[in-house]
């Protein structure tokens, strides 16, 4: 019997999280102790598979089995290929470094850590679950405490009410917390209805009563009960990968949210949307898939596009940054949609890279907005003289988000680009492309204004990063040049997946 | 490194030793004439690599490996004296560039693949972006710093989807097998036109071409050392290196090398005219930089590659010299405008002599290294029939030595202006300027010796290019030094008066570009950010209103009141009757 190692990088967060509700009550520093040594334990487990994962044999590997409801095909499922691989060690990452970044959290920390945690156990769930339903608990698990942790640690913002619907913005009180708590969860919540629907779909339709995707996949399902479960697919997790015109929950969630949570939603969470679109939508619906990639990549060079423009236009960093998440997102579902090897090895690194990038973003404006209580970036400037260390990593985060080479985001970009021009739709690289110059305008433009510069007369930031901030910060700037410069790490055992993958929807 | 960058002058020590290292090691596979073209697996794929990282050693990496090592070396000991009163942290950060600059410029240099080339290319561009805004804290750099960086981005996009497109049609990016195909005929890729002209951009862009010359004026905000080494003699020619590398290729599309020629003679003439009306010595090379890239542009274009490639290493060479001899006057008297210099001669005999030198290479006088090159290209230009371009050409080499001489006239001789008290610079800085000084003369010497056989071009060339640069610095001499011909008189008649006009407003084209950045991509911006929070977002606030309206109305229906809800029944069943009865008939 072999170690369930799957099952330890899983669940272990969840352990900690019962751990400190129950034995570290008002004790901060054993929460974080806590947090940080089961986080810990799942970075150990997703290097360690990550290492000993059999690249020629690819396929699933450590699986386990478990049946749960025998009758209904409902069991506890789960496998690692390439593709989940990358995720899980993407997963562990953000967390550990988000347990750091959020040290400082003082307001009820033992319930936020717990919730911060549970939520991981459900987003590794997913990535690492073969049984469609389990599937779906997970994705729950790792949409629900989001109510709480951006409702209660949140911070509220401020919008104007303008425009023909201004009435609806003083209603519906846009712009706090609490709005963009409820914004967010309806909405994933929505998307998930459809996704609930998709998988009821497929097992009846596969007629094999399993929910197992090893199952679902040998089956086969009629074109025309394809084309609307595709679709179905699409619109629920691309509300969670975040779609235009789904994608406002974004902006406003990811600004609201704390630092630990922006990192974890859109680092990861984000990617739990596009890992169901290429895994499940694209890996058992080989002829929707085709049917739709046309809309599928024509919606995502509208997300690189407008997502840069929209993050160009903002005043407040945090909004900055949630745009470039929705612009980033398009890439990788644009490589997705390119159905050529480049384009999905490119769209599976992009998750990678973005969530990477993203995690980092997101640390640093916690960071700066912890010192210099102001998320406006017109009030503040000449940071860089007193946070140098910040200036740096911000620096590289952004450069890799522009594409620039030995970061991590271009590898994905260049292989997206290559995927788009030998794809059935050539003229996606060119809003592809015109995105990458969007956004070294937006990213250049707003270092410029925060770091260079004479010190603002507005706010007075106080110090760079301190201790448990530094392992945040040096551990993903550190990822996101060693993947850059040596991305072969990264997408040698992804190349098995995804090859397989389109050999299913184009054929060997 | 943190704690090294901290300690200032021991990273610089940490950052010479390494590049004397390299310059060592490039002198050793150029004395060898090493060859060798060794890759490595950097992306994978399912059958073989996607794209490769490797070194690829030929002659024409050999000589730029030493040119880059050689001012690299020179440029980095410079700094020492130069940038002597900088912080020990701010230093150390100005060698962390430094010696990332040399690194990502090597490895463009030995790049067997346009992939490789482009990691590296981009890279050059970002040392290029952090050392022009060193001092951050100034607007003005910051303000240049993002300029270069966007500007050039906008050539990369061409590279980028060119090297795509290419990689799409011919399943490689490796030189190798491209020219191995070129040479087989086996390139006939429809588009290699729009390919190879896309991919011409990225160097449009990096060499400062016309329209994407913008750039380099600006740049001058950084440290001159900085200057010297980046934007005049290495990472701006990498536009012509990759154009002189990948010249099997351009050598299948005519069209596109005819362009070529003709964009690097007009962007000759058209920086010389602007550097004619400059008052700021680090403008003025700086806008004979973007022309000097011109002429080896325009060399490329005409099929003369050798030559183009020559002006290249020479250009290198005296134009660091010039630039780092501008350096030690700034040095001196703490200010860029050469209306403000003058009678330095007297003060800074050394500086004055070495800077002479470089004015000379740059001017086109002989044995100087300049002249030969400039020969060549001139020759390869007429030989190749493109009178155009030649004129352009020969034009720019009158105004080349006027602009250079007036410099020379108004910052060394004359009426002293320099407030305090001028002096020479310490021997970390003037010891890279003699050496640069006499390896322009060397190399001069060296290829007059070489080609004394065999002159280039039609006879009346060399004297013909040589009486145009002695007539610009008559010219220059008499404006400036003795005063016979009043400059702002002659800058009062037509035609000089308009094109001073237009030169000192650069064409109007940072300022079309300064319109075209706020107005369409910010305004663009703009309108997209308030659709997406006012329509986009707006649609969902209503609907999500509209359920809180309804639901608040739908709440008043129960009033908790006996007659209403007796009313409500009352009423339904009057409905359900009147739904009967229609159902019955």
């Amino acid at each position: 019997m072999t170690l369930p190692v799957l099952s330890l990088i899983t669940w272990a967060p969840f352990v900690g999280a019962l751990l400190i509700m129950f034995t570290a009550r008002h004790r901060p520093l054993a929460v974080r102790l806590i947090a940080a040594v089961t986080t810990g334990i799942s970075m150990a487990g997703s290097l360690w598979i990550y290492a000993v994962y059999d690249r020629e044999a690819a396929g699933f590997q450590f699986y386990e089995k478990l049946p749960l409801v025998p009758p209904l095909g409902i069991s506890y499922e789960l496998g690692a290929d390439g593709i989940s691989l990358l995720l899980v060690l993407l997963t562990s990452i953000i967390i550990f470094a988000g347990v750091f970044a959020s040290w400082t959290v003082v307001v009820r920390s033992q319930e936020f850590y717990a919730l911060l945690l549970a939520l991981v156990t459900g987003v590794f769930g997913v990535f690492v679950s073969l049984d469609l339903f389990v599937l779906f608990l997970f994705y729950e698990l790792a949409v629900l405490p989001m109510y709480l942790l951006i409702g209660i640690w949140g911070s509220s913002g401020e919008i104007r009410p303008r425009g023909i619907f201004a009435w609806a913005y003083r209603e519906t009180g846009v712009g706090t917390k609490e709005y963009a708590a409820m914004k967010l969860t309806l909405y994933l919540l929505f998307g998930s209805a459809f996704i609930l629907v998709g998988i009821f779909a497929l097992y009846v339709n596969a007629g094999a009563a399993s929910f197992s995707f090893l199952d679902l996949e040998a089956a086969s399902f009629s074109p025309a009960v394809q084309r609307w479960v595709f679709l179905a697919f699409y619109l629920g997790f691309g509300i969670l990968a975040g779609i235009w015109p789904l994608h406002t929950w974004s902006p406003d969630g990811h600004s609201s949210a704390p630092t630990a949570v922006s990192m974890l939603h859109a680092g990861v969470l984000m990617k739990l949307g596009a890992y169901g679109i290429v895994r499940i939508a694209m890996g058992l619906l080989p002829q929707g898939t085709s049917d739709w990639v046309w809309l599928v990549g024509t919606i995502a060079t509208i997300n690189i596009v407008y997502g840069a423009l929209a993050a160009m236009a903002q005043t407040d960093l945090k909004y900055v940054i949630a745009y470039s998440s929705v612009s980033h997102m398009g890439i990788v579902l644009l490589g997705a949609a390119t159905l050529t090897e480049a384009g999905l090895n490119g769209s599976v690194f992009q998750m990678f890279a973005h969530g990477i990038m993203t995690g980092l973003f997101f640390a640093i404006v916690g960071l700066v907005y912890e010192k210099a209580h102001s998320r406006e970036i017109g009030r503040m400037g000449g940071f860089g003289q007193v946070m140098p260390g910040i200036a740096t990593a911000f620096t590289v985060g952004g450069l890799s988000s522009l594409g620039l080479p030995a970061t991590a985001g271009f590898v994905a970009e260049l292989l997206t680009f290559m995927g788009a021009w030998r794809s059935a739709h050539v003229w996606w690289l060119f809003p592809a492309v015109a995105g990458t110059f969007l956004t070294a305008v937006y990213v250049l433009r707003v270092a410029k204004q925060i770091f260079w510069g004479p010190p603002s007369p507005h706010v007075h930031p106080l110090e760079d990063a301190r201790g448990p901030e530094w392992v945040a910060l040096i551990l993903l700037v550190a990822v996101l040049v060693v993947f850059g410069m040596v991305p072969g790490i990264a997408i040698a055992p992804v190349v098995p997946a995804t090859v397989a993958l389109l050999s299913r929807i184009v054929g060997p | 490194m943190a704690p090294l960058r901290r300690a200032g002058h021991l990273a610089g020590g940490v950052s010479i030793a390494a590049i004397g290292a390299a310059l060592a090691g490039a002198l050793v596979v150029w004395a060898e004439g090493a060859r060798s073209d060794a890759t490595w697996t950097w992306i994978p794929a399912d059958d073989g690599p996607m794209a490769t990282v490797g070194l690829l050693v030929d002659p024409l990496a050999n000589a730029m490996l030493v040119l880059v090592t050689l001012v690299s070396l020179l440029v980095q000991v410079y700094s020492l004296g130069y940038l002597h009163d900088e912080r020990a942290p701010a230093l150390g950060r100005y060698y962390t560039y430094q010696s990332l600059f040399a690194f990502s410029m090597l490895g463009l240099v030995l790049s067997p693949s346009f992939v490789q080339m482009f990691v590296f290319w981009e890279l050059v561009g970002l040392c290029s972006y952090l050392l022009i805004g060193y001092w951050y804290a100034r607007p003005s750099a910051a303000r240049a710093a993002v300029k270069a960086f966007w500007v050039t981005k906008v050539g990369d996009l061409g590279f980028v989807i060119g090297i795509v497109m290419l990689w799409a049609a011919t399943g490689t990016f490796e030189f190798e097998a491209l020219f191995a195909k070129a040479q087989e005929h086996a390139l006939a890729i429809d588009g290699l036109g729009t390919i190879m002209f896309l991919i011409y951009l990225g160097a449009v862009g990096k060499s400062a071409q016309f329209p994407l010359h913008v750039w380099l004026p600006d740049a001058m905000e950084g440290p001159t050392p900085v200057s010297a080494l980046i934007h005049a003699a290495t990472m701006v020619t990498a536009g012509v290196f990759l154009v002189t590398r990948a010249q099997p290729l351009f050598a299948l599309v005519p069209d596109v090398l005819t362009l070529i020629g003709w964009v690097g003679a007009f962007t000759a003439l058209l920086a010389a005219s602007m550097a004619c009306v400059e008052g700021d010595i680090k403008r003025v090379l700086a806008y004979s930089t973007v022309s000097q890239l011109g002429y080896m542009m325009a060399a490329a274009g005409a099929g003369a590659p050798d030559a183009s490639f020559l002006h290249l290493l020479t250009h290198g060479l005296f134009k660091a010299l010039l630039f780092l001899g501008a350096g030690a006057v700034i040095h001196a008297v703490g200010t860029n405008d050469i209306f403000r210099m003058g009678g330095l001669f007297r003060t800074m005999p050394q500086t004055c002599v070495v800077f002479v030198v470089g004015t000379g290479a740059l001017a086109g006088l002989p044995p100087l290294a300049g002249f030969f090159s400039k020969e060549a290209i001139l020759a390869g230009v007429w030989e190749a029939g493109m009178t155009g371009p030649f004129l352009m050409l020969a034009l720019t080499v009158l105004l080349t030595a006027f602009y250079m001489a007036r410099v020379v006239f108004l910052a060394f001789f004359g009426r002293a202006l320099a407030s305090g008290h001028p002096h020479e610079p310490p021997w970390t800085m003037r010891g890279p300027l003699w050496l640069l000084a006499a390896l322009t003369v060397v190399a001069g010497l060296r290829l007059a010796l070489a080609e004394s056989g065999e002159p280039h071009g039609p006879g009346w060339l060399a004297p013909a290019s040589v009486a145009l640069a002695a007539a610009g610095i008559a010219l220059a001499w008499a404006m400036y030094q003795r005063g016979t011909v009043d400059p702002a008189r002659l800058d009062g008649t037509f035609p000089f008066s308009a094109f001073g006009f237009m030169a000192r407003r650069r064409y109007g084209l940072d300022a079309l570009y300064g319109g075209l950045y706020r107005g369409f991509i910010l305004g663009f911006s703009r309108l997209i950010g308030w659709i997406d929070r006012y329509l986009v977002d707006g649609v969902l606030n209503f609907l999500s209103a509209s359920t809180l309206r309804g639901g608040d109305l739908l709440r008043r229906i129960q009033s908790g009141q006996p007659q209403d809800y007796v009313y409500g029944v009352a009423f339904g069943v009057l409905l359900l009757l009147i739904w009967a009865q229609w159902w019955g008939s």
